[in-house]
C-alpha cells in the first residue's frame, strides 16, 4: 500500500572519479611524506625567502 | 550563503595569517604551523603567515630538485602537489572564491565605486601558461653553476608575495630597504597594476596570472564538491553573469550542464536570488 502512494524516486548515481583522484593524490602526500620532503619545506618556509618578495 | 563565504574568507585569511608577533620579534613566523599547505595563494614570506605557500613551495623544490638527487633527496614536490591535488578533488576552484587571502583583497578593491570592464575571454588562458612555465618548467630547466633553479613565478611576478610579504618585510627589516634594485621595482609594478587592474574588474590576477587557480581549474570536471546548474528553473535571464565574480558565459558554452560547472541562475519572478546568490562568487567556474 505504502509502496503505490510513493512517487518513484530519482535515481542518484555516486561519482567514482572525484574519489580516485582525492586518492591518487593522497598517496603522492604520503610518498612526499614518506621521503621527507615536509622537512625540507618547513626548512625553507622559516626563512625569509628574498627572491619571493622581489629583493633576491 | 553569500554571507557565510564572506565569514569563511575572513576567517581563512585570519588562520592563514595568525602570527602577530612579527612587530615585535620583525621576522616570520617559525613555528610547526608551517608544515601546514595553504589552500590559497598567501606568501610564506609574509611575517604573520602560519602556512605555506604551495606554489612557492613546488618552486623552490623543483629549482632544488638536482641538487637534491645529488644528495640522494628524492624532494619532487609530491607531499604539496598532494596536498592541493587532495584540495582540488574536494572543492576544484571553489578554494578560489572562499578560501584565497589575495582573492579576497581584489574583491574588496572592487567594490570601490569606478566603471567595471569586463576581462576579455582569451586572457583567461594565461594563467595556465603561468603554471607551466613559471612554476615548473623555468624553476627545473634554467639552473645556475650550483644547479639551483629560481622560484620564477614568486620571483618575476606574484604580486601577493610583494603585498604580503615584501612590502611588509621591508618596514619590518630596514637593513633590507639597500638590497632593493630593480627585480622589485618590476614586482612592485606589476602588484600596482593588478591591485589597479581590481578595481575596475573582477578578480584580475585570479582569472589571468595565477598558477593556483590554473592548478585547481584542472579539476573541474572531477571534484567532489560542486554546485549544478538546474535546468528545469534557468529561465535565460543571464544574471548569472553579473552576479558571479569569474564572468562565466554558460549560455556560451556547450554542455556545461554535463561538466557540473558551478553557476546557477536565479527562479523567474523570485527576488530571493535563492539560488543565484548561492552561486555569487563562489567560484570561477574554468
Amino acid at each position: 500500500m505504502s509502496q503505490t502512494s510513493r512517487e518513484p524516486r530519482k535515481k542518484r548515481t555516486l561519482r567514482k572519479a572525484p574519489f580516485v583522484v582525492i586518492t591518487a593524490f593522497l598517496l603522492l602526500w604520503l610518498i612526499g611524506v614518506a621521503t621527507g620532503e615536509p622537512a625540507r619545506v618547513l626548512e625553507q618556509a622559516l626563512q625569509v625567502c628574498l627572491s619571493c618578495i622581489g629583493i633576491g | 550563503m553569500e554571507a557565510a563565504r564572506k565569514w569563511i574568507q575572513v576567517i581563512v585569511a585570519i588562520l592563514t595569517n595568525g602570527s602577530w608577533s612579527f612587530p615585535f620579534t620583525k621576522t616570520l613566523y617559525q613555528g610547526p604551523l608551517k608544515v601546514i599547505c595553504a589552500p590559497g595563494l598567501n606568501c610564506y614570506s609574509c611575517p604573520a603567515a602560519t602556512t605555506y605557500c604551495p606554489m612557492g613551495s613546488i618552486q623552490q623544490l623543483l629549482g632544488g630538485l638536482r641538487f637534491a638527487l645529488e644528495n640522494g633527496q628524492y624532494y619532487f614536490g609530491f607531499s604539496v602537489l598532494g596536498s592541493i591535488g587532495v584540495l582540488g578533488g574536494l572543492f576544484g576552484r571553489m578554494i578560489c572564491g572562499w578560501a584565497c587571502p589575495f582573492g579576497f583583497i581584489q574583491e574588496l578593491l572592487h567594490k570601490i565605486p569606478s566603471r567595471k570592464f569586463r576581462i576579455p575571454r582569451m586572457l583567461s588562458h594565461g594563467k595556465y601558461l603561468f603554471l607551466l612555465l613559471f612554476v615548473v618548467v623555468l624553476p627545473l630547466v634554467l639552473v645556475d653553476e650550483f644547479g639551483s633553479g629560481s622560484p620564477w613565478f614568486c620571483k618575476f611576478v606574484c604580486p601577493a608575495g610583494t603585498l604580503e610579504a615584501g612590502i611588509p618585510m621591508l618596514l619590518l627589516q630596514p637593513n633590507l630597504r639597500s638590497t632593493i634594485g630593480l627585480l622589485f621595482l618590476n614586482k612592485f609594478v606589476i602588484m600596482l597594476l593588478f591591485l589597479t587592474w581590481a578595481v575596475f574588474s573582477s578578480r584580475p590576477f585570479c582569472r589571468t596570472a595565477c598558477p593556483l587557480g590554473a592548478f585547481y581549474a584542472l579539476f573541474s570536471k572531477v571534484r567532489l564538491i560542486k554546485l549544478h546548474l538546474d535546468e528545469a528553473k534557468c529561465t535565460n535571464c543571464k544574471a548569472c553573469h553579473h552576479v558571479c565574480p569569474m564572468g562565466p558565459r554558460v549560455h556560451h558554452l556547450p554542455g556545461l550542464h554535463e561538466q557540473g560547472l558551478p553557476v546557477r541562475r536565479h527562479l523567474p519572478g523570485n527576488r530571493r536570488y535563492s539560488l543565484g546568490r548561492s552561486g555569487q562568487g563562489t567560484v570561477p567556474c574554468r
